[in-house]
């Protein structure tokens, strides 16, 4: 079990680093409580892969420092951390046998052999892998391995953290659901902490009890799917979120009001503060519906994606979808949007600036 | 650079003190070199050199040994591509045999067939030409360049060749604008495999020529034997041997790195 | 996945007429010599497998395949373990690694007698560096001109300083394809270096190591330039290996029948033990 902490954390792969660009890593302050199922969401390049090797060790932090259990663990090298890291594709050693490979770990730290052997079974019966104790592991199917590979890092009983890199990149689609249900229960069995990157929202969304957004180095929100969703704290998380994603509307501020173009929209609470910088409009496709009076525009795509239908528009040269159920419109056709109020809000430079209704009273 | 740097720091000082050997005495005379032991050319001299680059009977081995080996690799790598890509792409009958076939050219001793090579080049006409020496290498060159380069096709996802085709390109001109661009690092190795085998051999070479195309070792040797052990005079020829491989792994250096690792890894 | 294709024939026949040209017809040639009598002058007479008898009861033959063997034998012993270890040693990544292969390389880009000769003037011992060196300054008495044993460790040290790099070369390329993901789990899962080498590195790098096994198996066991220029076979026939005892034959005895069948049986001793060790190394992998 371990409560890790990240006290600010900045990391840079240049050797002198000067400005923010150089940093991979921009400020991070974070606390991981015990035993929960964190997500780390982000699209390639937004550094949840360089956080993940300097949790496990894998990688020195230029600055700031990582306590497990309030214990200053920055220096020590990943296997005195009690981590365990699961890999994009499966990393397991060819020549040995299944069993071999998952009682690798433990005969390195010295176990006897009993040990091993009531380990390595206990790991096998969870992971599915029992009448595949004998094989070389060479010769297994991708997923099968990629459960190795997990199984390796959980054979070991004072594992505190188990990591995954994207675990899931390849398996097949058909498979992956199945390893995902797989790792959902061994989180409930194990409750070890676990941290799963990855640039997958459903991946995240169906594993994680906490989800840590990242963008361009920083963490940009935490909060559980549904927080996520339904406020999104910053534009990269509505964008990203969601399929589609959020509508972002460039809209000017006048006297406390919200206008696009020349049209008013209502937001979901008073403005935060005095803002200073670009401001936009963030509403979800779900919430935008088509009405008989509201902002104008012309439909200009319609998509039946099954459970329903995304209608895009063009509205003063900006794009603006809507979910209906059904069939949409003509392509062409004129129609009224309307935002529902409490899911309308104002982001300055990417950040949520309104405060939601209950709040106020 | 790290402690264990020194291993190949070692090794590449030992690979360079024959050669530094053989350079130092290109720049002695024969005389300082007969004489007796020294470390640096005492009287530093360039008339070995010039006699090379005078006499027509030396310079022109080189440019016989550098037509001959361009050309057998241009004909390798031409015929070796298409065949490579059967092999990757395609499964047919006997491939495995006659893949296997084509390695086991490299397996025989070369001494015995010097007389039938000689045989069957001068009954076609072609001895002592460039053709004769760079047809001949292809034996082995041939072998070598399909194994290369079908390593390396085979890292191409099939995938490409499908798309091509659903775009509308017809195959000769996927296989020269899209194809071969992808696997520019297997040709360049290929190349320098063809070259480097072929610029070595001295056997078939010297067999299948006489005057015309006559290489540069075999220059060398026919001069070592009839005018006496002209030492001087042979380390500055071999010398300027090594250059033409230095430049051509120079090209390539950056493909030899991870060109090996793309291909039959 | 390969698709069944009998037309990728027509790819394939440039190569196979070319490859055939050089290989078939002159291996008739060979096949026809070897089972007849040369006078010279184009007088052939049918001898059948006598010379194959003669050379399978003979001494000089297996005195001759001995010492091939052993020359094979202690090459493959040095040349691959240190091509290893030195692949081993070499930075991953970096400036100095194509200067490290391009200076790497330069022995195998020599023409072969120009190794011989190199190695030859170089282990003279009144004038040449290294003969000098072990004679005048470390005082062991080294001529392989008088020596076999001097006359060995000499053709080894030739072989190993013209080829070790082909093995560095390849086992390189198969060491810098490993990615890092593995030395991490590694690192994770606390294994010491030899485990990191036996269970990670080595597998690896078995397919290349395949490749420059079989390769310096073949062209070592039919050398012939550079220990002929080297030491022309002496002293004696203390170094005269198979390729060297075959010209001998050949060209200096005219002996073109036995010669011929020796190439013969030679190109089945390659072909066999290649053929062997292949099957070994793939013999998983055939999944």
């Amino acid at each position: 079990m371990a409560k890790i902490t990240l006290s600010n954390l900045r990391h840079s792969y240049y050797p002198s680093p000067s400005e923010p660009s150089d940093y991979a890593l921009k400020e991070i302050d974070l606390d991981w409580n015990d035993g929960g199922a964190y997500a780390l969401l982000g699209p390639s390049g937004c550094g949840k892969s360089t956080l993940l090797n300097i949790i496990s060790g894998l990688l020195v932090p230029s600055e700031g420092r990582i306590l497990f259990d309030d214990k200053d663990v920055t220096a020590l090298p990943p296997d005195q951390r009690n981590i365990a890291q699961v890999f994009q594709f499966p990393v397991i050693y060819d020549t040995m046998t299944v069993y071999d490979n998952l009682a690798f770990p433990l005969r390195n730290r010295g176990r006897d052999e009993a040990t091993v052997k009531t380990r390595v079974t206990a790991i096998a019966e969870m992971l599915e892998l029992t009448d595949m104790l004998d094989h070389k592991a060479a010769g297994l199917s991708p997923d099968n391995k990629q459960k190795i590979s997990m199984g390796r890092g959980l054979v070991r009983e004072d594992v505190n953290v188990v990591m995954f890199d994207e675990p899931l990149t390849v398996i097949d689609p058909h498979l992956k659901w199945k390893l995902r249900s797989k790792l959902k229960e061994l989180h409930q069995r194990i409750k070890a902490t676990m941290i799963y990157v990855t640039h997958d929202q459903t991946e995240a969304l169906t594993f994680a009890d906490q989800v840590v957004v990242m963008q361009d180095g920083e963490v940009v929100q935490i909060g559980t799917p549904v927080e996520l969703f339904e406020r999104p704290a910053h534009t990269f998380v509505g964008h990203f979120i969601g399929s589609p994603g959020m509508n972002v509307l460039p809209c000017d501020l006048r006297d406390g009001q919200a206008y696009f173009g020349e049209h008013q929209v209502a937001l979901e609470g008073a403005v935060v503060g005095t803002p200073n910088g670009k401001t936009e409009i963030g509403v979800r496709p779900e919430f935008v519906t088509l009405a008989t009076s509201g902002l104008p525009a012309t439909v200009s795509k319609v998509s039946d994606i099954g459970r329903h239908t995304v209608v895009e528009c063009d509205a003063d040269g900006s794009k603006i979808s809507a979910i209906v159920d059904g069939a949409g419109p003509e392509k062409g056709a004129a129609v009224f949007l309307h935002f529902q109020q409490n899911q309308t809000r104002l982001y300055v430079d990417g950040w949520i600036a309104t405060q939601a209704e209950e709040a106020q009273s | 650079m790290q402690k264990r740097s020194i291993v190949p720091i070692i090794y590449i000082l030992f690979l360079l003190l024959p050669i530094y050997w053989l350079v130092a005495m290109s720049f002695k005379t024969t005389n300082e070199i007969l004489g007796g032991f020294s470390l640096f050319p005492q009287t530093f001299t360039l008339e070995n050199y010039k006699v090379i680059f005078t006499d027509p009977t030396w310079y022109w081995g080189y440019i016989n040994s550098i037509s001959y080996v361009t050309l057998n690799t241009v004909i390798s790598i031409t015929v070796a591509l298409p065949a490579a890509y059967a092999f990757s792409r395609y499964r047919f009958l006997g491939d495995k045999q006659l893949f296997f076939w084509l390695l086991t050219n490299r397996m025989a001793p070369a001494a015995v067939f010097a007389l039938p090579f000689f045989q069957l080049y001068s009954a076609v006409g072609l001895f002592d030409t460039y053709l004769a020496v760079a047809l001949a290498h292809c034996l082995f060159n041939i072998p070598l360049s399909v194994w290369i380069l079908e390593g390396f096709m085979a890292g191409v996802p099939k995938e490409l060749d499908e798309t091509a085709y659903v775009d509308g390109y017809s195959f000769p001109r996927f296989f020269a604008t899209i194809f071969i661009p992808s696997i520019k690092a297997g040709v360049g190795v290929a190349a320098f495999f063809c070259f480097m085998f072929s610029w070595v051999e001295l056997l078939l070479a010297k067999t299948l020529t006489a005057v015309a195309a006559k290489p540069i070792a075999a220059i060398m040797t026919k001069t070592a034997s009839s005018a006496g052990y002209e030492l001087g005079l042979l380390a500055a020829a071999g010398t300027l041997t090594i250059i033409p491989g230095a430049i051509v792994i120079y090209f390539v250096r950056n493909y030899i790195a991870k060109g090996f690792a793309m291909g039959r890894v | 996945m390969k698709t069944v294709n009998q037309k990728a024939w027509f790819f394939v026949l440039p190569v196979l007429v070319l490859v055939a040209f050089n290989a078939l017809i002159p291996m008739m040639t060979v096949v026809n010599y070897s089972v007849q009598e040369t006078f010279g002058n184009n007088i052939f007479l049918w001898e059948g497998l006598t010379w194959f008898q003669q050379l399978l009861t003979e001494e000089r033959f297996y005195k001759a395949l001995g010492r091939q063997f052993m020359f094979t034998g202690l090459i493959l012993v040095i040349e691959v373990p240190l091509g290893i270890a030195i692949a081993l040693s070499m930075p991953r990544q970096g400036i100095w690694v194509p200067v490290c292969l391009v200076l790497m390389a330069l022995p195998m880009l020599i023409p072969w007698n120009v190794v011989g000769a190199m190695w030859n003037i170089f282990t003279l011992p009144d004038i040449g560096l290294m003969g000098y060196f072990l004679n005048s300054v470390l005082g062991i008495s080294y001529d392989m001109t008088q020596d076999p044993i001097a006359a060995w460790v000499t053709i080894i040290t030739m072989d190993v300083w013209h080829w070790t790099s082909l093995v560095v070369l390849l086992a390189y390329a198969g060491l810098v394809s490993i990615p890092d993901a593995y030395y991490q789990a590694a690192k994770i899962d606390g294994a010491s270096n030899w485990s990191v080498f036996r269970f990670i590195q080595l597998p690896k790098m078995k397919p290349v190591l395949t490749i420059a096994i079989l390769l310096r198996f073949m062209d070592s066991f039919n050398i012939y330039t550079e220990p002929f220029v080297l030491t022309g076979g002496g002293p004696g026939n203390s170094t005269t290996l198979l390729s060297i005892d075959l010209v001998k034959r050949a060209l200096g005895q005219f002996d073109l029948g036995p010669a011929a069948a020796m190439s013969l049986i030679y190109f089945a001793i390659t072909l066999l033990v290649s053929w062997l060790f292949y099957t070994l190394m793939t013999k998983d992998d055939l999944n």
